[in-house]
């Protein structure tokens, strides 16, 4: 299974992409996503606070994720 | 839906379209929030802004502000527009223009919108100085 991770502002320049494939496990939840990210991009270690969307609308970290699910990583907004 | 016109645009905006649309016979007074790109942050100098957004997403949570300020404040018409890509000093990064019966109302739901808008709605924007460049809010 595996999801397409966008990335925005800061955060996608801390990974120096706009957008990932992640590969996913049965039942991983949002909340697992982030750790993988983490562990795989130790950039964003001292930054967890973003909120996350799949399929453009927000999510906690216990949704559960599907395959070809589309999974926004969304830092503090700043619009207006 | 006919009382609500969202638009996410790398055009300028347009004051007279957003009030066009909320105009209504049946309305005593329209609100309108318009917000400006300033020169300054903190006392550094703000040379560009540059507004990126999850355009699909921003749509959606746009739309959603529009349709709670419908459901919750007396009012007729709402319009939501805000602007994309590399913005001036002076430039109009957002309007929100709101028709109502009644002056309270109008004032309250473009208080809600704007607001609103500035916690949900996936849009950034990236300030550029003499120096360098910062994501605003990025690190709260």
């Amino acid at each position: 299974m595996q999801v397409q991770v966008l990335l925005f502002g800061i955060v996608a320049d801390l990974i120096g992409k706009e957008t990932l494939n992640f590969a996913i496990e049965n039942n991983d939840t949002v909340k697992n996503l982030k750790t993988a990210l983490r562990t795989k991009y130790p950039q964003l270690k001292n930054y967890s606070t973003y909120a996350v969307a799949v399929n453009e609308h927000y999510a906690q970290d216990d949704f559960v994720l599907k395959d070809r699910d589309v999974v926004a990583i969304i830092p503090p907004v700043s619009g207006g | 839906m006919k009382n609500i016109s969202i638009k996410l645009t790398s055009d300028t905006l347009s004051l007279q379209e957003c009030y066009a649309f909320v105009e209504d016979p049946a309305c005593g007074g329209i609100d309108v929030f318009v917000g400006t790109v300033r020169n300054h942050t903190a006392k550094k100098t703000v040379n560009q802004l540059d507004f990126s957004a999850y355009g699909p997403m921003a749509l959606k949570e746009m739309e959603k502000i529009a349709r709670q300020a419908l459901e919750t404040y007396e009012v007729h018409k709402i319009a939501i527009h805000h602007a994309e890509g590399i913005l001036k000093t002076g430039d109009i990064p957002v309007i929100i223009a709101v028709s109502a019966a009644h002056r309270a109302a109008a004032f309250e739901a473009c208080k809600f919108a704007i607001d609103s808008l500035k916690e949900t709605v996936p849009i950034w924007k990236k300030e550029y100085f003499e120096d360098g460049e910062v994501w605003v809010n990025a690190h709260p």
